[in-house]
């Protein structure tokens, strides 16, 4: 096998690469061999492909994505904002959170508990590179059928790999979504989210600054997993008896992890690095390139000297090899040595590769020869940027026309059919098949989890500060009109937060799409991010970072736009919030918000079919008053219990707060079969105690949010006008759904 | 009263029973794996986690750690010794206890707040219960399930030495829904569910998991 130096490159102009099986396009391998004057090296030629691949550079969202910035709101809370590993806010008292969306749906397809677990694995190390200690994770997942084949794969081996990884590293699992829709199967969704905290003073950035500083990559040893499309520069082009196919799904080991977050935390503690770069999604390629761009962008590194799983690997390979459980920092001369004795005691592989230096490129040598010799910024940030062509599908008018009508219940037999089916259809059914595989508990901090409105962990046990996350994305209503879809999903996550007493402070997202190369989808995403930039915007709330998946489609049929979107929010005293449910008979229930009679993109018109309509506009000032309200209503102590409604209406809302503590309730609704099915937003159902009445009554009115008592708490039953529904019927078809599909 | 919680790589409750040990009113002491130094204290907690990340087998590689060795020769000698889930692993492994802990009968890791009856309150981790006390607390394992040969569970039921049996279904396939069994002597104890992660309210499912801890500062007093 011939070594490609930068020698041989200049040599030999015109020798043929295989850029197109790399992914690149013509024009952009132009750009590249403009970019150095000569054609690139192997090696090179590597790196650019996938940095510039739409998963790296963003080259189709970018242009886009930029209304995120331009819009933002001036927020004093936002420590360090979209750019760096994930967005950091001030939450107070010195502390300040961080907390990050990403996606690994590709890899969760081909292998389903892999593809999760090293999903999982891969924002918890973005987290941990901010300098943060990981508290809590989040999983919103999206599947196909629920009784439909490939689901019964995937799914499973999905839960048992968010499991399997968070479980092993310690991390309560606080909340998630499990949704099904026939657009996903042959593309689940596999979004990870994942909350640290730390100090103001120690948050970490990507970068190598200092001449002289060193290149430290500690971790797990590199190895050929992971390599994807990169694989055929070794296979094809260069060295064909090399080793066959490589798995293009990295294979996580959550033990190596979680020695290396105590290893790292232990580091940080020290103040022992200057800088700090994961490596995720293209590897070495990634972390020295945005390393030394954060810098002046001088870099030497010495690629002989990663330390590998496998011998054989060509410096192609270990460059873009996406093994998992390694990092990359760099560190001063005279801090090197505790560095390395910290890593010694945790039973870390550390190895100085290369150092900084006052230069301008990234160089990066093989057994002394040099391979690799750029502008680091032209591999990590100047990468192509496509202003694809977008618009607006047939459809959306075409479903705009559609008459929703499902049948409303009218007798107490219909009603207690809507309510039991919607209890137990699988969008809506109890999830504890699914949570019970997740450690909630770990750290003794997680006040709120899974079924709660949103996940909420304690990040100080003298002062009993907190905060609350919530992820939230209503495809069915995107699919309707994804600029209201995505307000919507805004609108919803920040009231998720709020019921619980929480104030929101800033919004992630993860955006799940179709083929940009699609004029369709990409106005699809277009419309979102516009949505989602206004509603941060009008709402006040930063976005202090996210993440695009593009190509989730089968075939030329791309999934319902999903735009999965996190808020996070600050308690100051975690042992005031408002729970969920009630334990109490005697408490009277009322309905915060008003109800109209648009089914489209509910559960229940999706149960009879009918998938088209007009999506609800999103009414953000309401929506901030009626958050308003929640958070003094709280700092009140006005409510005993406050619970969201939101799919599946005020019927899931009434079953999840009875059957939580199997405590029942009587109400009474002048329109009942409407009123239960209807998924108005901005509306929450509360309990309070009876002279509370009054305080609530004045709240309401002065934040101008309508306001009806609905009924009281008490029995052993769910009474909707006259009909009685028993909570161990209620709990039935709640509860077996899951068991029946996936045993 | 010292009591040390001894973190191994891959140890994820160490936190959570340490802050057990304040919550009762004891004083948490860090022992590290690779130090074989118990630092002066009064009793351990080997806590739960994926030790070594569950290698070969659960507390397999764990009970070779060097602080293993003053360790079980001080629990030998009476010195209180609690594991939990993985510390539990750890003391089968070691022969502290007999029997073994394997993969629950369902395959799946299981978290859910199980109800525990105490059956032997005459052991230094759980004198501060009555004997047959109903308590919740948190069950989070994928291999829990408690396995010996008939011998060792007639043994085992004839001296009274199962201190915690699950109530209601069995939750992963223990013999004789064991949750928690104790050496002869009773100042070791291994304990499947955590009570730990139930030490108040706020964060747990109930406060009874308290008990454990109260319990062994009540039997250094003696």
């Amino acid at each position: 096998m011939v070594l490609d130096t930068v020698a041989l490159a200049k040599a030999h102009p015109d020798t043929p690469q295989p850029f197109a099986e790399l992914g690149l396009k013509a024009d952009e391998y132009a750009s590249i061999k403009e970019i150095l004057g000569r054609r690139p090296t192997s090696s090179e030629l590597a790196m650019y492909s996938v940095m510039w691949s739409e998963h790296c550079s963003y080259k189709s969202s970018k242009i886009h994505l930029k209304q995120f910035g331009e819009k933002a709101v001036k927020s004093d809370a936002l420590l360090v904002g979209i750019g760096e590993n994930a967005g950091v806010v001030d939450v107070g008292q010195g502390y300040a959170v961080t907390f990050k969306i990403e996606s690994h749906n590709h890899p969760s397809f081909i292998e389903p508990y892999q593809g999760a677990a090293t999903g999982v694995g891969g924002i918890v190390r973005d987290i941990l590179t901010m300098g943060a200690r990981p508290i809590a994770i989040m999983d919103p997942l999206r599947f196909g059928p629920a009784d439909a084949e490939d689901t019964r794969r995937v799914l499973p081996g999905i839960i048992a790999g968010v499991g399997g990884y968070g479980n092993c590293l310690g991390l309560p699992n606080i909340g998630g979504e499990v949704v099904f829709d026939q657009s996903y199967l042959g593309n689940p969704l596999v979004n990870a989210l994942c909350v640290g905290v730390m100090k103001h003073s120690d948050i970490k950035l990507a970068k190598a600054a200092g001449a002289g500083n060193l290149v430290v990559l500690y971790g797990a040893k590199t190895g050929g997993d992971g390599i994807g499309g990169v694989s055929v520069l070794a296979s094809e082009t260069f060295d064909a008896k090399g080793p066959a196919k490589r798995p293009a799904v990295q294979v996580g080991d959550p033990f190596v992890e979680k020695v290396l977050i105590e290893c790292s935390l232990e580091i940080f503690a020290e103040d022992l690095v200057v800088g700090i770069q994961d490596l995720g999604g293209a590897g070495l390629s990634c972390a020295t390139s945005e390393l030394a761009s954060g810098g002046s962008g001088g870099m030497k590194v010495q690629l002989d000297k990663v330390p590998l799983r496998d011998p054989s690997l060509s410096p192609e390979e270990i460059l873009m090899s996406e093994s998992q459980e390694r990092m990359c920092a760099i560190v001063e001369p005279s801090k090197i040595e505790r560095f390395l004795e910290i890593c010694k005691k945790w039973d870390v592989t550390s190895t100085v590769i290369g150092e900084v230096t006052d230069g301008t490129h990234l160089e990066i040598t093989f057994n002394g020869e040099l391979i690799v010799d750029v502008p680091p910024r032209t591999v990590a940030h100047d990468g192509p940027v496509y202003n694809r062509p977008l618009a607006k599908p047939d459809y959306v008018d075409a479903v705009a026309k559609e008459v929703i009508n499902p049948p409303i219940p009218v007798t107490s037999a219909e009603i207690k059919n809507v309510v039991l089916t919607l209890a137990a259809t699988p969008n809506l059914a109890d999830k504890s098949w699914v949570t019970d595989q997740y450690d909630r508990y770990v750290q003794g901090n997680t006040i709120q989890s899974q079924p709660d409105d949103s996940g909420m962990v304690r990040i100080d046990e003298m002062t009993h500060l907190g905060v609350a996350v919530a992820t939230d994305a209503n495809a069915n209503w995107s699919y309707l009109n994804p600029y209201e879809g995505a307000k919507l999903a805004l609108a919803e996550a920040a009231r998720n937060i709020a019921t619980a007493g929480a104030k929101p402070l800033a919004v992630t997202n993860c955006l799940n799409f179709g083929s940009p190369e699609d004029p369709g989808v990409m106005w699809q995403f277009a419309e979102t991010v516009r949505g989602l930039a206004d509603g941060a915007f009008e709402m006040g709330l930063p976005i202090t970072g996210g993440n695009v998946s593009f190509y989730n489609q089968t075939g030329t049929t791309a999934i319902l736009p999903t735009p999965i979107i996190g808020v996070l929010g600050v308690i100051e005293d975690v042992r005031t919030r408002t729970p969920m449910s009630f334990t109490d008979a005697g408490l009277e229930l009322y309905l915060l918000g008003a109800t109209d009679e648009n089914l489209s993109g509910s559960e229940w018109a999706y149960l009879h079919g009918m998938r088209g309509g007009v999506a609800p506009t999103a009414d953000l000032a309401r929506e901030m008053r009626l958050i308003d309200l929640l958070v003094t209503a709280n700092q009140n102590k006005l409510f005993t219990a406050a619970h969201d409604l939101s799919q599946g209406g005020l019927a899931a809302t009434l079953t999840e707060m009875v059957l939580r503590h199997n405590v029942g309730a009587q109400v009474t609704l002048n329109n009942p079969g409407n009123s239960l099915v209807s998924e108005t937003p901005g509306r929450v159902v509360v309990a309070i105690a009876s002279d509370q009445a009054p305080s609530l009554l004045a709240l309401a009115g002065a934040k101008n949010i309508p306001l009806a008592k609905i009924g009281s708490t008490g029995g052993d039953a769910l009474i909707i006008n006259d009909c009685v529904i028993s909570l161990d019927e209620l709990r039935t078809a709640h509860t077996e759904t899951f068991k029946k599909l996936f045993g | 009263m010292k009591i040390g919680v001894v973190t191994f790589p891959g140890t994820l409750d160490d936190r959570d029973a340490a802050r057990a040990v304040r919550f009762a009113g004891g004083e948490a002491i860090a022992l590290w794996h690779d130090d074989a130094d118990l630092k002066g204290v009064d009793a351990v907690i080997l806590p739960g986690g994926f030790s070594y990340g569950d290698y070969l087998r659960c507390g397999a590689i764990s009970r070779f750690s060097p602080v293993m060795e003053p360790l079980i020769a001080a629990a030998k000698g009476g010195m209180p010794l609690l594991g939990i889930c993985n510390g539990f692993q750890v003391l089968a492994e070691a022969h502290l206890i007999p029997g073994a802990l394997t993969r629950n009968q369902h395959l799946h890791f299981l978290c859910t707040d199980q109800k525990i009856r105490i059956e032997n309150n005459t052991t230094a981790w759980t004198n501060s219960f009555t004997a047959g006390q109903e308590i919740v607390i948190p069950l989070k394992n994928g291999e829990g399930s408690y396995q010996c040969d008939d011998e060792t569970l007639k043994m085992l039921e004839g001296e009274g030495r199962i201190i915690a049996r699950y109530v209601g279904e069995n939750p992963n396939g223990s013999r004789n829904l064991i949750a928690g069994v104790s050496n002869e002597r009773g100042n070791i104890v291994g304990l499947m569910p955590h009570p730990e992660h139930a030490i108040d309210l706020l964060t747990g499912p109930t406060a009874d998991g308290l008990g454990f801890f109260t319990s062994v500062l009540k039997a250094m007093v003696k």
